[in-house]
């Protein structure tokens, strides 16, 4: 049971991870990273408990609220001028790769 | 990929997939190490620097060639060097033989804590553990001073309006930003104090307490949080991990036993190993964490100096 | 009353595992950002939730218990206001979302 439950937890990270890569414009790939954060929580702790060893859980708090100061800090960074994200700029020229 | 930005989320998710992997090979105090540092504060600092050099890498105007053959004949070499290394995990090892059979025996009687991780980095090993703070101590110093260059005094009225215009709408964000602080400093005291018989330590609490000041700094402004914690005393607090550990050691230099031997600090042994990895623990947690609020305060107080510049430029 | 307690663990960390590979599959296949910010904050939070609560069913130990009831309660703090804070800086940025074209008639 929970190792289906850790396999289930894998593919989601797999694809987030996709689309973390392929993603076209970067607030995407913030969401990818985000969804990464939260199911690697999750793995954490499912992956201590199937060891045996439940501290694990520290690690996983420590996640989770550094995935939380992420995201918060790359949306405070993407206010400034540089990151502006025009609207024309997905039909025309894309810069990412 | 010539997208800094993606880049860096690129390598958050890297960062996450090696703290998994430490997980997966039983390795939890590195694990936490690498979750809290590599995805964590280095995140959060790449992207202040890219803050103020811009977002895509500019076009090489040399070719890569010779760089690349040159990397690729000293990676060679190195790895040619590696072939006459024992295997990975192998029990012959040299390293297997001497020196860990002794830690993992000998720990509980000689100094009595049950994480032998901490045993061995802040006991057996805590020289090297010394050297590590203080290279962070280095690092922090230079950083600051190079960027200390060409640093203007500004009114402090124009920085507050330009922070209260930019962080009136973010209510949900400051509210539960509000809530979840003082659980993030108090997290940041038990995995300070809890190293000993769990995972954690004073990197790991380090690291965490200046995320949550961090995060206090970006949601609030940049103002607010120099007035909750003044730079003056984060310089202080850098210089004062670092002499609290040198002077553990001092102390029991003078206590008749070596440099860094705990035993002599306490009447009984055992008690002063414990007496001994604390105060060092302490030291370590109070050198990281105020380096990484350095250096953060500096590159945002940088990048407000820029804005406020181009603002008024424009207006 | 132990096999219940294991079967009704086993029901909810498998639908948990269930809600995530759908969340996982709505980020590869929504047409554009903001329905995908509606497929990774609904699932992955509700999805966290009752994987958490599996996982306290099966435990021996208060001290555990009390980690798991942290960590999901700041689960359930964190992860919508992260997404809201995404939405928000993405508006106002200038993404713009993709409705529905003009000629499609009533509701």
């Amino acid at each position: 049971m929970l190792i289906a439950t850790t396999v289930a937890i894998l593919v989601a990270m797999f694809l987030a991870m996709i689309r973390g890569i392929v993603g076209p414009t970067f607030y995407d790939r913030i969401l990818a990273v985000n969804m990464f954060g939260t199911k690697t929580v999750l793995f954490i702790s499912l992956i201590g408990f199937v060891m045996g060893r439940p501290e694990f859980l520290d690690i996983a708090i420590v996640y989770a609220l550094l995935n939380f100061i992420s995201v918060i800090g790359v949306l405070h960074f993407s206010g400034s001028v540089e990151f502006r994200h025009d609207d024309h700029d997905n039909s025309t020229v894309e810069k990412d790769s | 990929m010539k997208d800094l930005f993606a880049v860096i989320m690129l390598a958050g998710m890297y960062g996450l997939l090696s703290a998994s992997f430490f997980v997966t090979m039983d390795a939890v105090d590195v694990a936490f190490t690498e979750a809290s540092v590599g995805a964590g504060i280095s995140t959060l600092l790449m992207l202040t620097t890219i803050s103020m050099t811009g977002r895509y890498e500019n076009t090489t105007r040399h070719r890569p060639m010779l760089a690349l053959v040159v990397v690729f004949v000293t990676g060679s070499l190195l790895i040619y060097g590696t072939l006459d290394m024992p295997y990975f995990g192998s029990a012959q090892a040299p390293i297997q033989l001497h020196v860990a059979p002794h830690y993992i025996n000998n720990s509980m009687s000689e100094i009595g804590i049950p994480n032998i991780v901490t045993s061995a980095l802040a006991s057996y090993r805590g020289f090297d553990t010394f050297g590590e703070v203080v290279v962070i101590f280095t690092a922090g110093v230079a950083v600051w001073a190079l960027l200390m260059v060409n640093v203007q005094r500004r009114k402090n009225t124009e920085i507050d309006d330009a922070n209260n215009s930019t962080h009136e709408q973010h209510f949900i964000v400051r509210f539960v930003a509000k809530m979840l602080i003082p659980f993030i400093l108090l997290f940041a005291l038990y995995v300070q104090f809890h190293g000993d018989y769990g995972p954690g330590g004073g990197f790991q609490a380090g690291v965490i307490f200046a995320a949550a000041i961090i995060l206090y700094s970006m949601v609030f402004g940049l103002n607010t949080a120099r007035r909750v914690i003044s730079q003056p005393i984060v310089q202080l607090l850098t210089a004062a991990g670092v002499l609290l550990y040198g002077s553990v050691g001092i102390v029991s230099l003078l206590s008749g036993g070596n440099f860094l031997d705990y035993n002599v600090l306490s009447a009984d042994p055992i008690a002063g190993q414990h007496l001994g990895i604390l105060l060092i623990e302490l030291g370590v947690g109070c050198t990281v964490a105020s380096v990484m609020i350095l250096i953060y305060f500096n590159f945002s107080g940088r990048k407000n100096d820029r804005e406020l510049e181009e603002h008024k430029e424009t207006t | 009353m132990d096999i219940v307690i294991a079967v009704v663990s086993a029901i909810f960390l498998l639908l948990g595992g269930f809600l995530c590979v759908t969340g996982g599959v709505g980020i590869l296949r929504f047409p554009d950002f903001y329905t995908r910010i509606h497929a990774t904050g609904v699932t992955d939070t509700l999805g966290a939730g009752l994987i958490l609560i599996g996982l306290m069913l099966q435990v021996p130990d208060v001290l555990v218990l009390v980690k798991l009831v942290i960590i999901l309660l700041m689960t359930l703090f964190i992860n919508p206001v992260a997404t809201h804070a995404l939405a928000q800086a993405a508006l106002k940025s200038g993404l713009s979302p993709l409705l529905q074209s003009k000629n499609h008639k009533g509701g």
